[in-house]
């Protein structure tokens, strides 16, 4: 770590990377950021932007769920709850008696409230509000650690899984009709994607997490005409409005999550004014 | 690609196959056989269990009885390959990819956008040059027609070379040039490779005019033979026509 600290000195001289917090808080969105980009086209294309929501919303739950059974390390608690919830949703939606967004608000609700419920317990929920609107400038070296074998794991389990998930998205009989184990590989997707959401949660927030997975990937459909700079232009979009929203937030003074989903939601608009026709 | 394509003797035995949904009977001990070169209509009214017929045989669905390729050494194959164009496909328009990502799929394990290899490439190429797609490799899938798209989806059924086409009313809702041009595309298929082909269709012109064998079911099959005699069948006239006169 010490090694990259100083690296980043001598590449970033400037006042704002001469703080410890700020170097880390760039390096954890360095990991963050192309994580997001690339799970939120495969998210987007299934139409998952409402489970991812859900998703984010039920960390609550997990958080509750970690106090209640005495867990020390909330993250253990949260990433097994975040996996239950992603598979239990896809398949009752896959059963298909209601519609998916349905199911979905119901769960999503539950799990918000049920959090609350365990959480505000005693009145003690103001020491739990960090996970509503998340600090990535309070991340740790062992956050970015893990952080990072994430990254790597993912890109590994994606680079197998994207072809089949691609056919998938485009039309499930016809996946199917090809041999494809359709439910196999959602599962699998839904638990990689509850995984990242879960562990980066506390850098960015409750709030905010959806912005981060969906906005990129929904930039990069405006403009984009194949696989190739759909996956380019997302991680691209995710990284420079994370490196860029992380910097203006150091300098207007403002929440660090906000800074980049503004500076995300603005590079939306701009893209979508030249949308492919 | 099988050497044992192209001889005309090769057939599919469709045998005894039967499903059952809980206290429904589906389809019973439905037999057939699809030889290589010919396209084999299935007929039949709404619920008669063409679809389901369909799904037996890309064995999607639980089903009694066997599926077997026989080459015409008498080399019996369990497992054939399967392509498969389906019924007009409903999916996401907007969505970012490309022909050539769509035709990339089959070809190779890594993500398609990260496609390379020369001679994938040239073999998409090729595939859809014979449907007449050609020029439509870089535009988004979405931005296609309905014939495009149906062309471009038996282009891709088309790898690997099946033993058995199915097409399940590949033209529906799509306009009369564009279903011309999918037959023509058919109709060289089976000159130039053989395979059988097998088709469920509810336009009776189509079927008298492309298929060489029509199967007409309803839960099994009620008759079977070339267009004329099954269109001529009283089964057929029970079928279609019962309580009109």
């Amino acid at each position: 770590m010490t090694y990259i600290y100083n690296l980043l000195d001598l590449l970033l001289p400037f006042s704002w990377a001469d703080y410890g917090f700020m170097k880390n808080a760039l390096l954890a969105m360095l990991i963050i950021a192309p994580l997001m980009g690339i799970l939120g086209t495969m998210a987007v294309n299934n139409k998952m932007a409402f489970f991812s929501d859900a998703l984010g919303h039920s960390a609550l739950t997990g958080v509750a769920l970690g106090v209640l059974l005495g867990i020390k390390n909330e993250i253990i608690s949260l990433v097994a709850f975040g996996v239950l919830l992603a598979l239990i949703i896809t398949r009752v939606k896959n059963k298909g008696s209601a519609s998916s967004d349905t199911v979905i608000s119901v769960f999503s609700s539950t799990a918000v409230a049920l959090g609350l419920l365990v959480l505000s317990y005693g009145g003690g929920f103001s020491k739990y509000s960090a996970y509503l609107v998340g600090d990535i400038l309070s991340v740790t070296k062992g956050e970015i650690l893990c952080l990072s074998l994430t990254l790597v794991a993912v890109l590994i389990i994606w680079s197998l899984i994207y072809n089949k998930l691609l056919l998938i998205s485009i039309n499930r009989e016809l996946a199917a009709s090809r041999g494809i184990k359709t439910v196999l590989y959602e599962n699998i997707f839904v638990i990689v994607v509850a995984v990242v959401v879960m562990l980066s949660i506390k850098s960015v927030g409750i709030l905010l997490i959806n912005s981060l997975l969906i906005l990129p990937a929904a930039t990069a459909r405006n403009i984009s005409k194949n696989s190739r700079s759909y996956l380019s232009v997302s991680v691209l979009t995710s990284l420079i409005c994370g490196v860029g929203g992380l910097i203006t937030s150091f300098y207007t003074d403002t929440s660090a999550g906000a800074t980049i989903v503004m500076a995300l939601a603005v590079v939306f608009f701009v893209t979508y004014l030249f949308r492919k026709k | 690609m099988s050497s044992q394509n192209g001889c005309g003797l090769c057939k599919i035995s469709v045998k005894d196959v039967g499903v059952k949904k809980g206290k429904d009977v589906l389809l019973s001990s439905v037999s057939f056989d699809l030889f290589c070169g010919q396209l084999t209509a299935l007929i039949g009214v709404n619920g008669a269990g063409k679809t389901t017929l369909l799904k037996s045989i890309l064995n999607e669905i639980k089903h009694d009885g066997t599926v077997t390729f026989e080459s015409h050494h008498g080399e019996k194959i369990e497992n054939i390959t399967i392509g498969y164009v389906p019924q007009h496909l409903d999916f996401d328009r907007s969505a970012p990819v490309s022909v050539e990502d769509f035709m990339m799929i089959g070809r190779t394990n890594l993500p398609v956008c990260f496609k390379k290899d020369k001679k994938q490439l040239k073999s998409i190429d090729e595939a859809l040059d014979m449907v007449g797609c050609l020029h439509l490799k870089n535009k988004t899938l979405g931005f296609l027609s309905g014939g495009e798209i149906q062309r471009v989806m038996l282009a891709s059924a088309l790898y690997p070379l099946p033993e058995l086409l199915i097409l399940d009313e590949p033209v529906s809702g799509v306009d009369l040039k564009g279903s011309e041009k999918f037959y023509e595309v058919i109709a060289d298929l089976k000159k130039n490779y053989h395979i059988a082909i097998a088709m469920v269709s509810h336009d009776l012109g189509i079927v008298k005019e492309y298929a060489d064998n029509v199967i007409l079911i309803n839960k099994s099959v009620l008759r079977s033979g070339n267009a004329e005699e099954v269109f001529a069948s009283a089964e057929f006239k029970e079928s279609f026509f019962h309580g009109l006169d």
